[in-house]
């Protein structure tokens, strides 16, 4: 299985070393190339060194080909476009974005790609860990 | 009107300015405190701060009423993309232009079903190659709904087409010959029209006929 993660922050570096160790084959794509580094010298896999939203990038990198798209980079509107670019444009099977802002994870939701909102996520455990001790 | 217009630089301040002046209502969003501060300095109330790709920022500016028109004009796509989306989608924002800063970015703005888009980079490029016409076919104008486009060719002396007639031609099926401009003089293009070597033949055609058109007005 092939999985093309763009982004390599402390997220992204942590998704594709798991999947790798899953036996996946994952190619990533960063901006930067010291997001090399988060991989740690063991990283066997693909690095690609452009932004998500060039397409002769994500081409080079196996988009066609590739079963999973992680939409991971530090910007919301960049996860937004590229999860629907590789959904609705190359038809990539499981397609997953990192988004932030919870208004912007709601309205994204339910378009045929995974949402993750780490923000959420937080607020829901937060509240619940402060209500539960209220029950005490 | 009402308009909204996401991103304060050159265009987004220009486009308030003349929609003002037109006596239209209008609200300018910017993110950038020290630009801000200078918007709001001219346009008073009319200019709000914050991040428009933000649901609860673009509700400050007034989208849920909706306004008639939305501008997305940041020098961000991906911006003008979600700007555009939420815009359209959530707030029934009757139309929407967005600005594509990287050409090459427009067919996400297609995907994605934003339209109209306005490149400055590639109305310039298309001017320049109007001017240094390089690929013997020039782009004028791109009719992208209709998937149809709008060329310029000039008939070299070489040409097999200088001398015949427009009729006798195997034009491709997705191409027309629309006019023809000789010493300065247009003329409409039709079957008894005759190419001579020099004439700078304007056609009209669906995107991916153009080596066809070129060889039919071109070969030797």
């Amino acid at each position: 299985m092939k999985a093309l993660i763009v982004g390599v922050g402390r997220v992204g570096s942590a998704v594709a070393k798991r999947l790798g160790d899953e036996g996946w084959d994952v190619v990533v794509i960063d901006e930067n190339e010291e997001a090399l580094g988060r991989l740690g010298p063991d990283w066997t896999g693909e690095f690609h060194l452009g932004h998500g939203m060039d397409t002769s990038i994500l081409e080079a990198a196996g988009i066609t080909e590739a079963d999973a798209f992680v939409a991971s980079t530090d910007g919301d509107n960049t996860n937004i476009v590229i999860a629907q670019v590789a959904k609705t444009r190359y038809e990539v099977p499981s397609v997953a974005a990192r988004i932030l802002d919870p208004a912007r994870a709601e309205f994204y939701g339910g378009r045929g790609f995974a949402v993750v909102s780490p923000t959420s996520t937080a607020i829901a455990e937060l509240s619940d860990s402060v209500l539960a001790s209220a029950e005490r | 009107m009402f308009v909204v217009v996401v991103g304060g630089g050159k265009v987004g301040v220009s486009v308030t300015r003349t929609l003002l002046a037109l006596g239209h209502e209008l609200v300018l969003v910017e993110q950038e405190q020290p630009r801000f501060e200078r918007l709001e300095e001219e346009f008073q109330h009319r200019a709000i701060h914050g991040d428009g790709t933000e649901i609860f920022v673009l509700e400050r500016a007034g989208i849920e009423r909706p306004p008639d028109i939305l501008v997305a004009v940041t020098g961000d796509d991906e911006d003008n993309i979600v700007i555009c989306q939420l815009a359209r989608e959530k707030y029934d924002v009757p139309k929407v232009i967005a600005r594509v800063n990287d050409p090459r970015n427009e067919p996400h703005f297609d995907l994605l079903g934003i339209s109209p888009t306005v490149s400055a980079t590639s109305m310039v490029l298309a001017l320049v190659e109007h001017e240094v016409p390089q690929h013997e076919l020039v782009h004028l104008l791109e009719l992208r709904k209709e998937n149809l486009e709008i060329v310029e060719v000039e008939i070299k002396k070489s040409s097999a087409a200088a001398g015949k007639k427009v009729e006798e031609l195997h034009l491709p099926r997705t191409a027309r010959l629309i006019s023809v401009v000789r010493d300065g003089r247009a003329e409409i293009a039709v079957g008894s029209t005759e190419l001579h070597a020099g004439d700078q033949v304007l056609a009209i055609l669906e995107p991916g006929s153009e080596d066809d058109l070129r060889s039919v007005l071109l070969s030797a």
